[in-house]
């Protein structure tokens, strides 16, 4: 089976403040710590246990600067038999529409079975990438995809929905899933193995390489603007306990009992 | 111009996020809003039925391939009847429907989109929306460029549902999608009972990844035995396996609404706290003073939670 991955290097915020970019529409992400986007990681694990059971291979796709590339290595490390960067100086900011374009066109120049991504993205969290780029291929697509059983040429996939329930559908290959957390649990890789991974060779294409020109990635683009960001109108609701440990744990105990609980 | 909302069918019912689109369509201002309920003959417009005094218009949209209310043939059937009506927007739920059919739909007919938006608006001839990014740290502004037809999918919970005292027609259209469809329904299925139920708890002591480690749960089980309550916890805990998935807070996991969360090393996305935020008091324990969970909660405790849980467990059990 020859199996195509997407997958994102994104920030990791959670313990962050968000600095804006001087026009308030992106976050200065520079100094942040990076790894690869969480639906991604199972989106990898289940396309290399694929490669693992299918034999075949596995390519491995990620827009971005060098700077991303150790998500690329760790594909490698995983087992992808190859890793495609797409990136040039001139891409500031990626939008869906654009994204797809670009990765659309990278994975177009072979033929693959089936195509993996994970569902969302931690960092703007559309969720709409992989959608596009399985129109753009004429490939049927389905999101949240939780389970994944062969059945010859066709694949019977649950995808996850709300409360503990799941749909089941029968998918023809070759098609487009995007992978929910939790389907797998994805392996260990070393450091040493991603390190190891450095000298297997990353392929690098541009937008023009890929035979996008600027006005066709501005138009792929064009459907959707940032136009500011900004703090929640929720943040700062709760009010927040000062002082010791010990004068903070009688207030909980304190706000616990008034609110009926407690022994 | 026409508004289209897309209502969202499940187990034989629509589900309440269909109101909240209406709602959403309605405070736009463009024009009249068709609901589309999407079904097998029959089925379509038996649900269609639930919609006639709170829609303008109701389309439903019938064909064996959409029996279930599948996302087997959905998209396909959608972007033939958007196609032919051309409404200036669409709005369907960023639920697990909607982040399924709603892309594909959009990107067929070309149409700008936005996904998980908590509000929309229409100015100047185009499509705002805000939405959040970073986890909920941010809310975005985002503004769709002019098209005959533009999307957005909307998060359930966010728009009020509107009384309203229509008296809508129900429209038949059989779906303008022809098989043989590569993707294609089997079935609904439920995940077996686990052994215990939260839903039924006074009070929940929950654990996100703060937690760091299965091993340090235990801190947690402690402080929620002084407590009386009993342990839930974030997906991504159950993710790593640490919990059963019966112990889970969230969208696809349970909805509770104990007298008393207290809510440890939880960043607060939002699929967790829409599961949550009906809770009486709400307590939460971060290490970041800017996780969303703060956004929710009643009061916070801006700490190290390997600190604060046995300094709280022991004084739960002193009843200082």
């Amino acid at each position: 089976m020859r199996i195509a991955v997407f997958v994102k290097h994104v920030p990791d915020t959670a313990e962050a403040d968000l600095v804006l970019s001087p026009d308030g529409r992106s976050v200065k992400t520079g100094g942040l710590p990076h790894q690869m986007n969480e639906w991604d990681r199972f989106a990898l694990e289940e396309a290399v246990r694929f490669k693992e059971a299918t034999g075949g291979s596995l390519t491995a796709f990620l827009l971005g600067p060098e700077e991303h590339e150790e998500s690329l290595r760790r594909c490698l490390a995983m087992g992808a038999d190859r890793a495609v960067r797409i990136w040039s100086g001139e891409l500031a900011e990626t939008n869906p529409g654009a994204a797809a374009a670009l990765l659309a066109k990278a994975a177009s120049s072979d033929a693959y079975d089936l195509y993996l991504s994970g569902a969302q993205s931690s960092d703007d969290g559309y969720g709409l990438v992989g959608s596009m780029v399985a129109e753009a291929l004429n490939l049927p697509f389905a999101a949240l995809v939780n389970k994944i059983e062969p059945s010859g040429g066709t694949l019977r996939i649950t995808r996850e929905l709300e409360g503990g329930f799941g749909e089941v559908l029968d998918v023809d290959l070759p098609a487009f899933l995007s992978i929910q957390t939790g389907i797998n649990e994805p392996r260990y890789v070393s450091i040493l193995g991603i390190k190891k991974a450095r000298a297997k060779p990353i392929d690098l294409s541009s937008p023009a390489d890929l035979g996008l020109s600027g006005a066709e990635l501005s138009d792929a683009g064009k459907g959707l603007s940032v136009t500011g960001l900004s703090a929640p109108e929720s943040s700062g609701r709760a009010e927040i306990w000062a002082g010791t440990m010990d004068e903070i744990a009688a207030l909980f105990v304190k706000a616990v009992g008034e609110a009926g609980g407690g022994k | 111009m026409s508004v289209f909302v897309i209502a969202e069918p499940r187990a034989g019912e629509l589900r309440p996020v269909t109101w909240e689109l209406i709602a959403a369509g309605r405070a736009l201002g463009l024009g009249p809003v068709t609901a589309v309920v999407p079904g097998g003959p029959g089925e379509a417009s038996r649900l269609a039925e639930t919609l006639k005094t709170d829609a303008d218009n109701i389309i439903a949209l019938e064909h064996g391939s959409l029996a279930g209310g599948s996302g087997g043939a959905l998209a396909d059937a959608l972007a033939a009847l958007i196609r032919e009506r051309a409404p200036r927007v669409v709005l369907a739920a960023h639920s697990a429907a909607g982040m399924d059919f709603a892309p594909t739909v959009a990107a067929r007919l070309g149409a700008p989109m936005v996904t998980d938006v908590l509000s929309v608006s229409f100015e100047g001839g185009s499509l705002s929306a805000v939405r959040t990014v970073y986890g909920g740290k941010l809310e975005a502004k985002v503004t769709l460029a002019p098209a005959p037809t533009v999307f957005a999918t909307m998060r359930p919970g966010s728009v009020e549902k509107t009384e309203s005292s229509s008296s809508a027609g129900v429209e038949i259209v059989p779906s303008g999608a022809s098989g043989p469809f590569a993707k294609r329904f089997v079935e609904l299925v439920k995940e077996a009972a686990g052994e215990v139920d939260i839903t039924q708890a006074d009070i929940l002591v929950s654990v996100g990844r703060g937690i760091a480690d299965k091993e340090n749960i235990a801190l947690a089980e402690d402080l929620a035995k002084a407590l009386g309550a009993t342990l839930s916890c974030s997906r991504p805990v159950v993710d790593l396996n640490w919990l059963p998935k019966d112990r889970q807070v969230g969208i696809s996991g349970k909805t509770v609404k104990p007298k008393i969360y207290v809510a440890i090393g939880i960043s607060g996305a939002f699929q967790h706290i829409t599961a949550m935020k009906d809770s009486g008091l709400v307590i939460a324990v971060n290490k970041d003073h800017r996780a969303p969970i703060f956004g929710v909660a009643d009061y916070g405790i801006v700490g190290d939670l390997f600190k604060v849980l046995p300094a709280l467990t022991a004084a739960a059990r002193a009843g200082i």
